[in-house]
């Protein structure tokens, strides 16, 4: 077999080799070196993987040659090979983001285990969509639950160990429901092959075990998204890890649950049953309270990460509120609304991170005045709060159009206004950045200009600039979205 | 070739401002670069006129942001219009803005022109926009950059201000407009703005009402009521940036976007099926309402904030009335109305910088000594009257012959009534100005620094200008009114 | 299904069920550790109890036997129990660290402490 063959495997084995590797590197630049080259392998290997799809349709591999059903899978179509780029994509422009980053945030002799847990973590999520195999899903929810637990109590402050500690307690419990569910699918279908599962469940009669398994797994997944009222861990997590750590999953973590509930609910229950099962309505009432109970509580925060946050549980809202429309075009609007919150995201966290390196704190007083201070960084995180807001422009923009779009075709117009609604709450909070940024002074009005620097700024500009780009050019992002989503609703039943 | 030369249009300010921000340290090039771009957009515009009104309508395709939604460009007579009346006020705004800025010694200049640049920029791209969705992007874009203009003193009243601003008009544009343009897009299967309209024939009367006042109340600049209350919580902002962007660039923006859209989208044959009675009404009631709270003003730039709604509300109702002669009037009373309007709030902020007076009580005798100043405030009064020989006596007269043609008594009565009250809140001004004793323990003063007057004495002159000769104008009004009703 | 399958499912909904309530309803972060535990056990339990077949035996194969007990979910189990452990590992390590940050494991206290540092 040719190198190329291959790809499905190195994408999770490359990350995942680097972590050992890092550890026993030691030393925190050899580490860091060893990760950011494997990042970028897993990066090249993405593409390389979405080219492949793009010609051939669905990738299979098959671990060991041990052929499916009986062997473990991993199966690259549309959606994953969607998926693997962002996570990929994020990781690769995290990475040099973090070497100053945590210098200032994460005890020096920890680097390299910083590192390691970095790979493990990236590993983790790449093997969650590359795998078509239940049980093998579940291991890799793991192990990168496991490896971000770690890193979001490297955080400075020791508010970080509490919540990585009911992080772990509230995600291993929604990883736990999701192995129930996973349990009671074996129990009457035998296998856990992913396609191999949708096939045998189509034949299956008896539907009550199989409705009790789509309801552990519904709930199990719903506590790792963060779906609204099971967010709790959340905030904390994100404000108090590192900031190159809240980047990271930010645009990461909570993205990957999705996907693997939309793999379950499309390619492995079949949107027929699931919609049946008033999922529909259910998601669609939690997405509304998410969107506009989180962006109210984002209003008066003091704390600016912890605004940002907050947001994240609202636009985690959209994306599931895509989901709960049952069409073609809400997919869609899904999809490319998680690659859009993912990166634009994951530059505000950069960007923040970069203003907690110079100011100290990422209070709202802390960032009084940044435009003096910073501003390069503040024009930034303002770009990035449009694109949260949805001005045309920006790539947040593409999705809400896609979401109105989605709820019109449905007729449902008060959909419609709620939508737009919950974007002015949006505009509240961006606004508090801006108000506090651009017409305070700052605490300590010496402070000459001093932006964070290169390696920090450079990848939080860049992600910033491309979210602009999506904006305006989105053959990319909509094109796979819709791709992703026609596949997935062509081949489920 | 004439992709070109909306190319050229669209880059100039953008230049401009890149130039303004290199010559941030040297004041004298930076002013020098506005003055400079803003004459060559002039120019460049009066290039394209003998084109358009020929019949040709230029075309520039930039970007396909999402599949079928382009950034598109196209030059028709209305946008031709409004791009020429906002460059031509840009430059007589750059000659009193530097007299302005720099006679109340205004930190932050190279932040004002700056935006002032990009807000030009934004205009002339809505302007010449080929579809809703481009005309939405630069609208939005306009709100954002305007923002720092508003709240350029930068205490917590410009902060309030900007709240306001932006609450209404980013309230307005997510809520109603973006939906409403959504909705056309699915409708339709696309947003461009072509004669006759594009939404499909057998459209429901119903929807078409609901869709026209998404449109309408959406598109927050044109102050309608009640989403006008933005306009005078702008006032925070120094004059200058009152001046054009809130007489010329920002509620002309507004209602030229609901005479294209009324023009271009819906058309006036599908329009003529649906009920705007409530459309006529709410104009109506802004025109009269608006006028009675300018009457009551005693801050000059207040009642010229609540003038500014009322006038604004004219073209609205002479959209609404539906007939190719009320639109003739509608496109002439958005040059006239900004050529006025203009004159007034410079007249305005050039007594704020030779006395520091900024109420219509303490300016008793005032045009002794500041006559240049207080006789374009006449020449302005004038035009918003509607009164010969100043350019608001035309187009409001081809509005009330629009309106009497339909035999609509209703409209007549408004612009009357109003016409009247116009009257009253302005022309007591002049009066006290002129014919009243200077207060004994005033200090003497005299007029403002020259560029201020030099810009009064250019926009007061194009007032009269566009009554004695309204060639260019007229010309463009009714290839649009005529043009599209085919 | 025999009265040996209803028992072990009763078993594995009570354990779950229990492990759940002590992670809710205890404020020591040690015990909710151990109701984790406990819950997740109750998970290992609903795997490998459905395996056994009546009249099932060792899966290997053999010509005297028709009928064996399933070894996939033993497997599956394993992963699932190593997995348990490094949870519980790392769970254990974050109490540790928090004592130390805190001097106390107490979740009530614990809050009160940040909300007096504030």
């Amino acid at each position: 077999m040719t190198l190329s063959a291959h790809f499905p495997v190195l994408q999770v084995v490359v990350p995942l080799v680097s972590a050992p590797l890092a550890v026993l590197a030691r030393r925190a630049t050899a580490a860091y070196a060893i990760v950011m080259f494997a990042s970028w392998i897993a990066f090249g290997l993405a593409i390389a993987l979405t080219m492949q799809v793009r010609s051939e349709g669905v990738v299979s591999y098959p671990i060991g040659n041990w052929p499916p059903p009986w062997g473990i899978e991993y199966r690259i179509d549309a959606l994953s090979s969607f998926v693997l780029l962002l996570v990929s994509a994020v990781a690769a422009v995290v990475l040099p983001y973090c070497r100053r980053s945590i210098e200032h945030e994460v005890p020096r002799e920890q680097h390299y285990l910083f590192y390691s847990m970095f790979a493990l973590c990236l590993a983790g999520l790449l093997g969650i969509a590359a795998t078509g195999d239940a049980f093998n899903a579940f291991v890799f929810i793991e192990i990168s639950a496991l490896a971000s637990y770690v890193l979001i109590a490297l955080g400075r402050d020791r508010k970080a160990l509490v919540a990585s500690y009911q992080y772990l307690i509230l995600g291993t419990i929604g990883a736990t429901f999701f192995v129930i569910g996973i349990g009671m699918l074996y129990l009457m279908t035998g296998t856990l092959n992913l396609a191999d599962m949708s096939e045998r469940l189509a034949a299956t009669s008896d539907l009550r075990p199989v409705l009790t398994a789509a309801a552990f797994i519904t709930v199990g997944m719903s506590l790792k998204l963060a779906l609204f009222p099971l967010h709790q861990w959340l905030p904390n997590a994100y404000t108090y890890a590192p900031s190159a750590v809240s980047a990271f999953i930010a645009a990461t973590g909570t993205k990957v649950s999705i996907y693997v509930l939309m793999r379950f609910y499309f390619s492995v229950f079949g949107a027929g049953l699931v919609f049946e099962l008033a999922v529909g309505e259910v998601l669609l009432v939690l997405s509304l309270a998410a969107m506009f109970i989180a962006s109210a509580i984002a209003v008066v925060q003091s704390d600016f990460k912890k605004l940002l946050a907050y947001s994240s549980v609202a636009q985690v809202g959209y994306i599931t509120l895509g989901l709960s429309l049952e069409s073609v075009s809400g997919l869609t609007a899904s999809i490319v609304h998680l690659v859009n919150h993912g990166m634009t995201k994951a530059g505000l966290f950069m960007l923040v991170g970069g203003a907690v390196l110079v100011t100290g704190g990422s209070g709202m007083d802390r960032l009084a005045g940044l435009r003096r201070t910073m501003p390069l960084t503040s024009f930034g995180i303002v770009l990035g709060g449009l694109g949260l807001i949805g001005i045309p422009g920006t790539a947040g923009f593409i999705s809400k159009w896609q979401l109105v779009l989605a709820a019109m075709e449905r007729q449902e117009w008060w959909l419609v206004f709620a939508i737009v609604a919950s974007s002015l709450l949006a505009v509240a909070y961006v606004w508090r950045f801006v108000e506090v940024a651009y017409f305070r002074e700052p605490s300590n009005p010496a402070d000459r200009r001093r932006e964070a620097p290169a390696t920090m700024l450079v990848p939080a500009v860049m992600v910033i600039a491309a979210s602009i780009y999506f904006g305006l050019d989105s053959s990319l992002t909509l094109g796979g979205a819709a791709t992703a989503a026609d596949f997935l609703l062509g081949t489920s039943r | 070739m004439s992709t070109d030369s909306i190319a050229v249009c669209l880059m100039l300010p953008l230049a401009a401002a890149g130039g303004i921000a290199l010559a941030n340290n040297r004041p004298n090039l930076r002013e020098a670069v506005s003055l400079v771009a803003s004459a060559a957009l002039v120019l460049a515009l009066l290039g394209l006129e003998p084109a358009v009104l020929a019949g040709n309508r230029p075309t520039l395709d930039l970007i396909e942001v999402m599949p079928g939604l382009v950034i598109a460009f196209e030059v028709e007579p209305l946008g031709l219009l409004f791009a020429l009346v906002a460059a031509f006020l840009w430059f007589a705004s750059a000659v009193y803005s530097i007299g302005y800025m720099r006679g109340n010694g205004e930190a932050h200049q190279t932040r004002f022109y700056l935006c002032f640049a990009l807000a030009l920029a934004a205009t002339v791209a809505i302007a010449f926009s080929a579809n809703a969705f481009t005309l939405l992007l630069f609208y939005e874009a306009l709100t954002f950059v305007t923002y720092p203009l508003v709240t350029h003193h930068g205490d917590a009243e410009a902060r309030n201000g900007g709240r306001t601003y932006l609450a209404f008009l980013l309230g307005t544009s997510v809520l109603f407009l973006l939906p409403a343009v959504i909705f056309t897009w699915h409708a339709a299967g696309t947003t461009d703005f072509r004669a006759g309209g594009i939404l499909p024939e057998g459209m429901a009367p119903a929807a078409a009402a609901v869709l026209l006042a998404m449109y309408v109340f959406g598109i927050g600049k044109a102050a309608l009521m009640p989403f006008h209350r933005w306009l005078p919580a702008a006032m925070v902002a120094p004059t200058p940036v009152s001046a054009l962007l809130h007489a010329v660039a920002v509620v002309k923006a507004g209602v030229f976007s609901i005479v294209k859209i009324v023009v271009y989208l819906f058309g006036l044959d599908l329009l003529g099926g649906v009920s705007t009675h409530w459309l006529t009404a709410t104009a109506g009631f802004t025109v009269i309402a608006a006028s009675v709270v300018a009457l009551g003003a005693d801050n000059l730039k207040r009642r010229l904030a609540y003038s500014t709604v009322s006038q604004l509300a004219y073209v609205v109702l002479a959209s609404a009335l539906l007939t190719p002669l009320s639109i003739v009037g509608a496109a002439l009373h958005i040059v006239s109305h900004a050529f006025g309007k203009i004159t007034l709030f410079f007249a305005a902020g050039s007594i704020y910088t030779a006395t520091g007076k900024t109420n219509v009580s303490q300016l008793d005798g005032i045009g002794l000594r500041m006559p240049w100043t207080m006789g374009a405030f006449a020449i302005g009064a004038l035009s918003m009257i509607g009164l010969p020989p100043a350019a608001g006596f035309v187009s409001k007269w081809y509005m009330l012959s629009g309106a009497m043609s339909q035999a609509h008594w209703a409209a007549v009565m408004v612009i009357v009534a109003s016409t009247l009250l116009n009257a009253a809140y302005l022309l007591p001004i002049v009066y006290r100005a002129f014919f009243r004793g200077v207060d004994a323990d005033s200090k003497p003063h005299g007029e403002a620094p020259l560029p201020i007057v030099l810009a009064l004495v250019i926009t007061a002159a194009a007032t009269l200008m566009i009554f004695f000769m309204p060639g260019v104008p007229l010309a463009l009004a009714h290839a649009l009114a005529f043009g599209a009703c085919e | 299904m025999n009265q040996f399958g209803a028992l072990s499912y009763a078993i594995t909904v009570f354990l779950m069920v229990a492990g759940l309530y002590i992670v809710i309803a205890r404020n020591n972060l040690i015990k909710t550790l151990v109701g984790l535990s406990i819950f997740q056990t109750a998970v290992y339990l609903l795997y490998i109890a459905p395996a056994k077949l009546p009249g099932g035996t060792a899966p290997v194969i053999s010509a005297e036997f028709d009928a064996y007990s399933s070894p996939l979910p033993h497997v599956l189990i394993l992963t699932a129990i190593v997995v348990g452990v490094a949870t519980m590992a790392l769970g254990l390590a974050i109490v540790v660290r928090i004592y130390e940050a805190y001097g106390t494991i107490e979740e009530d206290e614990i809050l009160n402490r940040d909300r007096e540092a504030r």
